[in-house]
């Protein structure tokens, strides 16, 4: 099983969203985030007080699958959160231990 | 008989600008004579003499009141709102409420008689405790206006310059905001509103007044409300010292459309404010009018363009900023000036207001929050030597008697220093009293926490 954490533009989500949906993932969590990259931030100005606004905003959207999945999801996100401008953002796999649906106490890639 | 009484003590009190004005040019001896014989031959001639006030007038005046309101509890407690963080939000809005509510109480109580009560040999600087608790001012009482033989009824009169007293101290909420304790705030309000606003209105406004016998120009509070304020908060803040995190921290405004708002509601309420201070819906009334719309669109215009200009965007936050100064500097303006002088006035505020809350105070490295002196204190400057420069029929302005150029702007300035020295020193000497007796600020823990919660134990925003 695999753990997979994409940092994406938040005007991508729903396209992520449906093209991950078409390849089979029953489900994702989605958390709005802010962080900085190569993508540089911008400056706000409120009379004489300059900010200078590193943290962008970001949706953080995490999905787990089984490990044969992986390549197929990878590339969906890739394509589906693509603009080609600086700030797209990553993604990040890691492996999976365990997982256990509450409501049934299945566990393991039965309870993905 | 008692009818007979009130007309003889209506006509003393509008015979006292005559005495004013004779006792600086040194003809009292004669004048009092003059005055005995008016009194003696008006006497007999009865109550129909007697002005009664005009229903369009009160009316007018009581619309004006309501608009002076409106620009406090919900304008400015909005506009200076919007700018603080979110968990500071309820502590500026309770300030400002609190601050109208208890000033409306003092007014009542001694303000009004402190301020337009004649104080005798200290008549030059504040009036006398006649009608502390408002003592025998009826229904049928009135106040003189601008035109002689006119008058409103006084309660109105009183109300006017309640909301005018509140606002005043209000707008120093702005310097202290996101840090002050809100015990000290209002025991500072109390004390700062006896010893610096009512001498300050006496001395402008009230017959026998220095300012006012001097030839000081003010029409609706340049130097009475904006720059007493604007004083004060800065003041205020520097003893109080910056915020935590000050120049280091991003302290950006938590909703600039509560700020637009209150901006809105500031400039329609203005109208009470300066077209009302005419006291009578006349001609001079619609001059103000005309003004308070002209000098403040061409300041929004003016801070607006010098943004673009100067820092690449015109930013909603430098709009709503243009606007009030435009509104600060065309108040003590706004019936001595032409339409045309208004704008010029307006403009000229809106840049150097621009300055006042960016290079000034970035020079002078004080942490006015919400830019109380950059906004009002510097464009209540500008307006009121604007008003001395304006009001020359040359440029358009409705003229006074024997006037120079010169002579009029040192007057002005004469009236700007004499405020800001009172102001100044009132406000440092107690803001030192209550910083050393109670505390002047909330502990480092309150701070960043905020004083929603900290203070008032709620929060503006359950999302």
């Amino acid at each position: 099983m695999k753990f997979v954490t994409a940092i994406i533009k938040p005007f991508k989500l729903d396209e992520v969203r449906e093209a991950l949906s078409a390849i089979g993932v029953t489900g994702l969590t989605v958390t709005e985030v802010k962080g900085f990259g190569r993508q540089k931030g911008h400056t706000e100005l409120y009379r004489g007080a300059e900010y200078v606004v590193d943290f962008l905003p970001k949706v953080k959207i995490e999905v787990a699958i089984k490990a044969e999945l992986l390549e197929r999801v990878i590339e969906t996100i890739e394509q589906a959160a693509n603009t080609g401008k600086i700030g797209d953002g990553k993604i990040f796999v890691s492996s999976l231990e365990q997982v256990v649906r509450i409501r049934t106490g299945e566990s393991g890639p039965d309870a993905l | 008989m008692k009818k007979l009484f009130a007309s003889l003590g209506l006509m003393a009190f509008l015979l006292v600008p005559g005495m004013g004005f004779a006792q600086e040019t040194g003809m009292e001896p004669a004048m009092e004579a003059v005055t005995d014989v008016v009194e003696a031959v008006a006497a007999p001639a009865e109550e129909a003499a007697a002005p009664v006030p005009d229903k369009g007038d009160t009316a007018w005046m009581m619309l004006s009141t309501l608009l002076v309101i409106l620009m406090i509890i919900p304008g400015v407690a909005l506009f200076y709102g919007g700018l603080v963080r979110a968990k500071n939000m309820l502590s500026v809005l309770t300030q400002v409420m609190a601050i109208f509510c208890m000033i409306s109480i003092l007014w009542a109580v001694y303000g009004y008689s402190l301020a337009f009560g004649d104080g005798g040999s200290l008549n030059w600087a504040i009036g006398d405790l006649s009608k502390m608790f408002l003592l025998g001012i009826t229904p049928d009482s009135t106040a003189a206006t601008f035109t002689d033989g006119v008058v409103i009824p006084e309660l109105i009169f009183v109300a006017f310059q309640l909301t005018f007293a509140a606002i005043t101290v209000a707008l120093i909420v702005g310097g202290l905001a996101e840090r002050v304790k809100f015990s000290a705030l209002m025991v500072f309000g109390a004390l700062w509103f006896t010893f610096s606003y009512l001498p300050i209105t006496h001395m402008v406004w009230a017959t026998g007044g220095y300012l006012l016998e001097h030839g000081a120009l003010d029409f609706a509070g340049g130097t009475v409300v904006h720059i007493n304020a604007g004083i004060a908060a800065l003041v205020g803040a520097i003893v109080l010292g910056k915020r935590i995190g000050y120049g280091r921290d991003a302290m950006p405004p938590h909703s600039l459309p509560m700020t637009m708002i209150g901006a809105a509601l500031l400039w329609v309420g203005w109208f009470g404010f300066n077209a009302g201070s005419n006291l009578e819906a006349n001609g001079g009334a619609g001059l103000a009018f005309i003004n308070t719309i002209l000098a403040t669109a061409a300041a929004g215009m003016a801070w607006m363009l010098a943004e673009w200009m100067l820092r690449g965007k015109p930013s909603m936050l430098g709009l709503a900023s243009g606007v009030v100064a435009g509104l600060v500097a065309v108040t003590p303006a706004a019936g001595l000036v032409g339409p045309m002088g208004a704008i010029t006035l307006g403009a000229v505020a809106g840049v150097i207001c621009l300055w006042g809350v960016s290079g000034l105070k970035k020079a002078l490295g004080y942490d006015d929050s919400l830019d109380v002196f950059g906004i009002h204190g510097i464009g209540g400057i500008v307006g009121a030597i604007g008003t001395g420069i304006f009001v020359a029929p040359a440029l358009g302005g409705v003229g006074v008697d024997d006037y120079s150029m010169v002579g009029q702007v040192v007057t002005q300035a004469t009236g700007v220093l004499i405020t800001i020295v009172w102001s100044g020193v009132v406000s440092l000497v107690l803001f030192k009293l209550i910083d050393m007796t109670m505390g002047l600020r909330v502990t480092e823990e309150q701070e960043r926490e905020g004083l929603d919660t900290a203070s008032h134990g709620e929060r503006a925003y359950n999302l």
